[in-house]
């Protein structure tokens, strides 16, 4: 499973050479999160309906490998947008993929852009 | 700029890194490291956890980046061979060489392989490296049993690991008892009857003379002449320093191996320290990793030019979990040192064993061994190291209070501020105590952060915990019961204002009454509170729910669902078990009978849910609500229609209580039960609400559960009818669910409450508050808004559509893997 954790690298919106056009804005939910999948990779994209923002990581939580953070539940430490696994509760921060409980590693993160009511997630190839 | 050099990237070579950069000078030293394995240093205390599902990554100290941001040079898979001491540099494996100014020696040890004939065989391990794990998993697919020779600490791990992977243990141990430097014979013997009860076999006085097999090892020769057949060895019996390329460069070694120091670690060359593992002072190697981090310590405060007081021996205390048990050993275990009086207290029983060592005069403690019970260790151990006076009768200390008495003086307030709480980084009583004191601090992770105390082997949490707890109480603060950072309200309090402002949903709360954005603490605690006041469903909100609550199934290992229908009292025809069967076997589920009298399906994907439902709710089934904190069964036994002893219908009653609170969201779950008979079948004095059929009517108890502290549930009232006794429950869970913090299981609840069920009896009988007919009549709100969940999903096509895997491919998750167990599948291991 350590080369699943690997295919997911944090893209900085500076680098991006390639943005999937994921889904229309309105398949998401409000203030919670969704799976996309673009070729062998699973990208969990989360709708900040209430700070009219969009974050995008991996879909997998790093601590029991399991593909499932689109189903955790968002909100903010401290200001800092964040999900939370369902599984253990181990939570990520959406800005810089950090594990906030300090004892998980951290995730790839993904810039999120939206245009002509789709979202595209940024990857570098 | 001082050149440091430091050969080996283990645990010790690792903190000694951590500890020169936190100085002020670090910008003086310019480091370079050199590790042999492939990744930088891990955490090897904890490398069987590698077994129970833990990642290299987890184990990782720290990670690359945290070298670079250091400006350390971290050389992984280099490994040095040579140290030219006249030209002070080094030479790798590679042929690169490095100079240094000063060199520090941090090679730890490797695992120590006896002489034993047969041991190149295929099949034979030693316990060290994750490179050694991993092949060791490896081999382990293709065998059944496997044997550890070594009986000691590191032995007993590697069994754990056997153990975990599945497959039938054997230890082997040449001393006639377990643990041979820290537990005596009845200490050992506790030891092995807990292990032996969990199915590892221990073979002591064994001296292994020759592992035998063609190729590979098939068994195991004994100088008894007895012989075990076993299919792999792994080999665990202590540790060799590896002083070689000190040995090579004519450093002095001692005679057991190990790079002889003095009370400043330095070794005979005076450029050159040695730390942890390798390092022999007085003959003595210091094989964890608090004397290893301590040594780091010295050197570091050499190099800075710090106060450094010398290193003279290390306590060897410890405390650890082996699979399980609890075995402490602490200061002077066998009074060997210092003649002492004994005071032991053995339980074959429940498998405890308790020894104190105390001193002639009776005023201090020597040392000691704990094995079942260790939960005292932690003061033993300060009572000992700080040589506090023992209280009048020592033996209190090990079998509690007795007679009414106060359990004798063991609270952290009585510790001296120089105790030391963490022994792995050295962190004393007063230092903790003045974080909380002078610089704020409240939470235990900041404690953690800003001393690392508990981030080493984790064993003084409790200890600081309460040390927190001790001192915020002592500095007059009152710790306010809110629930989270995003609203200073306690979970009462918001009930309240929901009710009072009438507010319907999570967002209005928060903009009303909140700050931030919410997170996995408040928003299903408000789920919760607006589900027990508005009993809307709760797919409406579906993003503040827990995943569970959200997809109205139990998350599984694998992330795949288990679903529950609800069979009120245990009551279910042979047509609709058929139906149960028949799903199924469609949708390839897993099926196990529940503890509550009902079947749960495992292993349904997501997508599956809303279909599995459709079947079910067409044969008349509806949800079980196992998913969420709420009512689950209400349990019953036959009663007096079959059963020669029922006095009541015990299975109809359960079955109008379970249909009347089915679906009630509470701030836990809920389980009731009823039994037909004072024989008690249906174990309602372990419910939140129990329901004991009388001659009379029945006797009704609350307040019990199950679980990791079981409690009995108390008696509320006696011999009522069933009238009164519906009006006792509804009042009784209404009072619950407005006063309870979240989470907190009834038992829990009363155990808080003030006055006790005293009190609860006198609100829910004696309507002391005058709010009983308000209670019961938010219940019949509940009662009569009821609405199945499911039911809703699967006749709304918005709602259904919201049960897939991916946003935007019709496909379920590839990474969904299952095995075969027994003839059902479950899922592959994490």
């Amino acid at each position: 499973m350590i080369s699943e954790l690997e295919k997911y690298k944090t893209a900085d919106t500076s680098k991006v050479t390639h943005w999937f056009k994921a889904a229309p804005v309105d398949r998401f939910p409000e203030d919670g999160g969704a799976c996309i999948k673009y070729g062998d990779l699973q990208i969990a994209i989360f709708n900040f309906t209430r700070r009219n923002e969009w974050y995008a990581c991996q879909n997998l939580c790093p601590h029991k490998m399991q593909m499932i953070l689109s189903r955790g539940m968002i909100g903010s430490f401290e200001g800092e947008p964040k999900v939370a696994c369902p599984f253990h509760k181990k939570t990520f921060s959406l800005k810089s993929g950090k594990n906030l409980n300090g004892d998980t590693c951290d995730i790839a993160t993904y810039p999120i852009k939206i245009e002509d009511g789709y979202v595209f997630v940024g990857f570098e190839e | 700029m001082t050149k440091i050099v430091v050969i080996g990237n283990g645990m010790v070579g690792y903190k000694f890194c951590e500890k020169l950069c936190a100085q002020e000078t670090a910008k003086d030293f310019e480091i370079t490291v050199f590790g042999e394995e492939p990744w930088p240093a891990y955490d090897r205390v904890h490398l069987s956890e590698y077994f129970s599902g833990s990642t290299a990554e987890d184990l990782i100290m720290a990670p690359r980046s945290w070298y670079e941001e250091n400006n350390i040079t971290l050389h992984s898979n280099e490994m040095i061979v040579k140290i030219d001491r006249e030209q002070k540099k080094i030479i790798s494996h590679s042929g690169h060489d490095y100079s240094y100014d000063k060199l520090i020696l941090a090679t730890g040890s490797g695992a120590f392989v006896p002489p034993i004939n047969g041991v190149d065989k295929k099949g034979v391990f030693v316990y060290r490296t994750l490179e050694d794990l991993d092949a060791i998993i490896e081999y382990s697919k293709k065998v059944k049993t496997a044997a550890v020779i070594g009986g000691g600490l590191l032995g007993l791990e590697a069994a754990k690991a056997v153990i975990d992977m599945g497959l039938k243990a054997h230890v082997i141990e040449f001393a006639p008892r377990l643990m041979p430097r820290q537990l005596d014979e009845a200490g050992s013997a506790t030891l092995q009857s807990k292990l032996e009860e969990l199915g590892i076999n221990i073979h002591l006085n064994k001296n292994t003379q020759k592992i035998k097999g063609n190729g590979k090892l098939e068994s195991m020769k004994f100088a008894d002449d007895s012989e075990l057949p076993v299919e792999m060895l792994i080999i665990s019996a202590g540790i060799k320093p590896r002083d070689e390329l000190a040995k090579d460069c004519g450093l002095a070694t001692a005679p057991r191996g190990g790079v002889i120091v003095n009370e400043f670690l330095q070794t005979e060359d005076e450029n050159i320290f040695a730390i942890g593992e390798v390092a022999s002072y007085k003959n003595m190697i210091y094989g964890l990793v608090a004397p290893g981090y301590e040594m780091a310590s010295q050197v570091v405060n050499q190099l800075v030019n710090e106060e450094v007081k010398p290193f003279m021996g290390f306590d060897m205390s410890t405390k650890l979990k082996l699979i399980g048990v609890d075995v402490g050993s602490f200061g002077d275990p066998f009074g060997d040192f210092e003649p002492s009086k004994p005071i032991v207290y053995e339980n074959k029983n429940s498998g405890i064993y308790k020894r104190i060592n105390v001193s002639l005069d009776g005023k201090r403690l020597i040392g000691g061994i704990l094995v079942g019970d260790a939960s005292a260790y932690n003061m033993l151990l300060q009572m000992c190291q700080n040589k506090m006076p023992l209280p009048p009768e020592p033996e209190d200390l090990i079998l509690g209070a007795r007679g009414g008495k106060e359990a004798a003086g063991a609270g952290v307030e009585s510790l001296p501020e120089e105790a030391q709480i963490c022994s792995c980084e050295n962190v004393t009583k007063g230092s903790i105590c003045s974080l909380v004191e002078n610089d704020g601090v409240t939470k235990v992770d900041e404690i953690k952060s800003c001393t690392k105390a508990g981030t080493g082997c984790g064993g003084c949490m409790p200890m600081v915990n309460d040390l927190l707890k001790h001192q915020l109480k002592a500095m007059g603060k009152a710790v306010k019961n809110v629930l989270c950072e995003h609203f200073d309200y306690s979970r009462q309090e918001l009930l309240d204002l929901v009710k009072v402002k009438k507010i319907k949903t999570y967002n209005e709360l928060l903009d009303q009454f909140g700050q931030g954005d919410g997170c996995e603490v408040c928003k299903p605690a408000v789920a919760s509170i607006l589900a027990s006041t508005w009993n809307e469903l709760i797919t409406k909100q579906d993003t503040i729910q827990d995943t569970n609550d959200r997809f109205l199934a139990n998350i599984q290992r694998g992330g795949t669902y288990s679903v529950v229908p609800r069979v009120p009292g245990g009551e279910i025809t042979p047509e609709k078990l058929i139906v149960i069967g028949e799903v199924a076997k469609k949708y390839g589920l897993y099926t196990k009978i529940t503890g509550g009298q009902r079947i749960d399906l495992f292993g349904a994907r997501v997508d599956q849910l809303p279909d599995i439902w459709e079947e079910l709710i067409d044969a008349g089934f509806e949800s079980g609500h196992a998913y969420g904190k709420s009512l689950r069964t209400v349990k019953s036994c036959v009663g007096s229609t079959w059963c020669r002893y029922g006095v009541q219908d015990s299975v109809s009653f359960a079955i109008q209580v379970e249909e009347r609170y089915r679906g009630l969201r509470s701030p836990h779950k809920l389980k009731g039960a009823v039994s037909g008979c004072i024989r008690e079948c249906a174990e309602a004095q372990s419910k939140d609400f129990g329901i004991i059929a009388t001659e009379k009517g029945w006797n009704l108890y609350i307040c019990g559960n199950g679980g990791s502290k079981p409690q009995h549930a108390q008696l509320l009232i006696n011999d009522v009818d069933t009238e009164t006794c519906l009006k006792f429950i509804d009042r009784f869970l209404m009072f619950y669910i407005r006063t309870a913090e979240p989470l907190t299981r009834t038992a829990t609840w009363l155990n808080k409450l003030e006055g006790g069920m005293d009190y609860v009896r006198d609100v829910v009988v004696n309507d002391s508050l005058g709010i009983g007919e308000e209670l019961e009549r938010e219940m019949q709100f509940m009662i009569d808004t009821y609405a199945c969940e499911w039911k809703e999903v699967v006749n709304n096509p918005q709602l259904r559509a919201k049960f897939k895997h991916f946003l935007n491919a019709e496909e379920e998750d590839p990474n969904l893997k299952f095995q075969d167990m027994r003839g059902q599948k479950i899922p592959a291991a994490w």
